[in-house]
């Protein structure tokens, strides 16, 4: 609520400290009196989620590394002394491991949060962009990560990712040499990749501070898709509302999570991936790890390598793109009836991808990945950019207040605001 | 204040372009040692062959064996693999190449075990043609190591290797 003082230390110590370094203020008007909207649905704690996750990942991350031989000979060891010897080494493994996978859910309900509630579009653009870099860096962690234990579909995901850069024309191969420090995945690659993946999620860590930097610039988004007009109508105080909401997210959240830990921890693992590495055998089925799955789809769809990798690229790099590919004025997908229609064409063609890139390669399976693949580019290319001139949007609430009032109490709804 | 005439260019100019092309120049040659030491080392460099007794190896085999790092195939093929091969017409194929520029002894085809597509190493004695299959997003190679379906785009390439004796092999 805007009545809401600002950070005022009540101790002498804390008076002190705060005007060498006004470092509670910050905190307090980030995370206490900061102003939410009122009407946020529990897709919004998703962000609190994501924070958490990558937390959990670096702490446990941290602990493996203590115990983890980065080396092609050790490496495989070094994960089964992981756990089997270790004190709680196979809880923090797993926790890790299925760590990834939550992480991946979340960020995944997030940014198709963003995308039906138009949250990507002024004044949040640069928000959505550092999200889009987060994920980007998500997947690279990921993907050395998955490299590490040196499993034999560990050594197959790092060669075939190595080799989309092959697809360059003339320095392709020269590029894939440098990255490998070698003619193949080896040794040299499996060092450079853990001080990468040490390294990675700091950065992101920086990113997420940037990307909430900018959301307490522009404010939250919400359902309405209707921005904050009153302060005092429109929004509720951080805390308590939205950290106890955040918190009772996380718990159910880390409920699931749990229960993958402990009741099926190697669910969504690959039993290949307990044979280790050999350079001179690929596993019959090769398959990324489910959250890469739609983009894996995508490039075996496309018979050609150079056009296949550039299109993998393109679906995740057009996202950044998604404010100035989406040019309807009204944020909300509660507004857009068309738009509604076609988001969740997208979400079946993500999904539908995403099941066919775990299948075997046949001629159906292609043809059907083709049509889907169609469906994904299509949404960005051409559904959203004419959407904004052709559909016709239901008329948008006065105020976040009027929505919800108008739902509370039907009756006296739309009885006088107030003040203005 | 002097009422001094400011040439143009004047020496500001020229010192500040001096300094940034000096400043461009230095932090090219500090970024390049961070890059390079990136690239195959010289022990790497060092593995560079490998020798290989043909003689185990039985008519219609296969044998991986690893060089710098990756799998070479050697194949001792049958008289129908090579009639296969030899007379397949060059229209028909992706990466157009003869049999013959791809042997030295057409009993014996030496090839990089590597897909041109995204590194996976292909299984022997599958596919359409007999040839390979790569397992990771179907390939398919002829009995000359040559694309014939699928998204890789070259054929499987032939190192540089010398019969050193009649059963014996060097490959790099
Ligand atoms: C963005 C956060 C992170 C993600 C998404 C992530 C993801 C992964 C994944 C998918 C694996 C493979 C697990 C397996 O197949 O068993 C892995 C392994 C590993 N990660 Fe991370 N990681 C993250 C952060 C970290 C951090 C901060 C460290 C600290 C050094 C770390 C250290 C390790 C180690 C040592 C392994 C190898 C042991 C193993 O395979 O279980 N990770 N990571
Ligand atoms: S790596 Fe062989 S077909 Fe893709």
């Amino acid at each position: 609520m805007s009545g809401t003082p600002s950070y005022v230390p009540k101790s002498a110590i804390g008076k002190w400290f705060e005007s060498r370094l006004p470092i509670m203020g910050l905190v307090h008007s980030s995370f206490v009196a900061f102003p939410v909207p009122r009407n946020l649905n529990y897709l919004w704690t998703f962000g609190a989620i994501l924070a958490f996750m990558l937390g959990a990942q670096i702490v446990t991350g941290v602990i493996l590394a203590m115990h983890y031989v980065p080396s092609a000979t050790e490496a495989f060891a070094s994960v089964e002394h992981i756990m089997r010897d270790v004190n709680f080494g196979w809880l923090i493994r797993y926790l890790h491991t299925n760590g990834a996978s939550m992480f991946f859910f979340a960020v995944y309900v997030h940014m198709f949060r963003g995308i039906y509630y138009g949250s990507y579009k002024a004044p949040r653009e640069v928000l959505w962009i550092l999200g889009v870099i987060i994920y980007l860096l998500m997947m690279a962690t990921a993907f050395m990560g998955y490299v590490l234990p040196w499993g034999s579909m560990s050594f197959a995901g790092a060669t075939v990712i190595t080799n989309l850069f092959t697809a360059i024309p003339l320095v392709g191969t020269g590029v894939a040499h440098w990255l490998w420090g070698g003619y193949a995945v080896g040794d040299p690659t499996l060092n450079r990749f853990f001080s990468l993946h040490y390294l990675l999620p700091f950065m992101i860590a920086g990113v997420v501070g940037l990307h909430i930097w900018a959301l307490h610039v522009s404010g939250q988004n919400n359902p309405e898709g209707v921005e904050v007009k009153d302060v005092e109508r429109d929004t509720v105080a951080f805390t308590p509302y939205a950290t106890i909401k955040d918190l009772f997210g996380v718990s159910v959240f880390l409920i699931v999570y749990a229960w993958f830990v402990f009741y099926i921890p190697t669910y969504l693992l690959d039993a290949d991936n307990s044979v280790q590495a050999n350079p001179l055998v690929t596993p019959a089925h090769i398959v990324p790890e489910w959250y890469l799955l739609p983009f894996y789809a995508i490039l075996r769809a496309i018979p050609n390598k150079l056009v296949g990798v550039v299109a993998l690229g393109a679906a995740i790099v057009l996202l950044a793109f998604l404010p100035w590919l989406d040019t309807s004025s009204v944020k909300s997908g509660k507004y857009r009836p068309v738009f509604r229609v076609f988001f969740w064409l997208f979400v079946a063609c993500c999904v539908g991808l995403g099941y066919l890139g775990s299948q075997e390669v046949s001629d159906t399976a292609t043809l059907i990945a083709r049509i889907l693949a169609l469906g994904y580019f299509g949404f960005l290319l051409v559904v959203l950019p004419l959407l904004g001139v052709f559909e016709k949007t239901k008329p948008l609430p006065a105020s976040i207040a009027d929505a919800v009032l108008a739902k509370t109490k039907p009756a006296e709804a739309v009885a006088p605001p107030a003040s203005h | 204040m002097s009422s001094a005439v400011i040439e143009n260019p004047n020496r500001r100019d020229f010192l500040f372009i001096t300094t940034a092309a000096v400043g461009a120049v230095g932090a090219a040659s500090v970024a390049w040692p961070l890059i390079d030491q990136m690239n195959p080392d010289a022990s790497t460099l060092a593995l560079s062959s490998i020798e290989v007794d043909l003689s185990p190896i039985a008519e219609g085999q296969i044998v991986t064996v690893k060089w710098r790092g990756g799998p070479v195939f050697v194949r001792h093929r049958t008289k129908k693999e090579i009639d296969d091969a030899v007379n397949t017409p060059l229209s028909e194929l992706k990466d157009p190449q003869t049999d013959q520029a791809r042997v030295q002894k057409p009993e014996w085809l030496i090839v990089s075990g590597v897909c041109t597509h995204l590194g996976c190493v292909p299984l022997g004695h599958e596919g359409q043609y007999d040839g390979w299959k790569c397992p990771c997003h179907g390939s398919v190679y002829d009995t000359s190591g040559r694309i014939r379906q699928g998204p890789a785009p070259l054929n499987l390439p032939v190192p540089e290797y010398a019969f050193l004796t009649a059963t014996k092999v060097k490959i790099g």
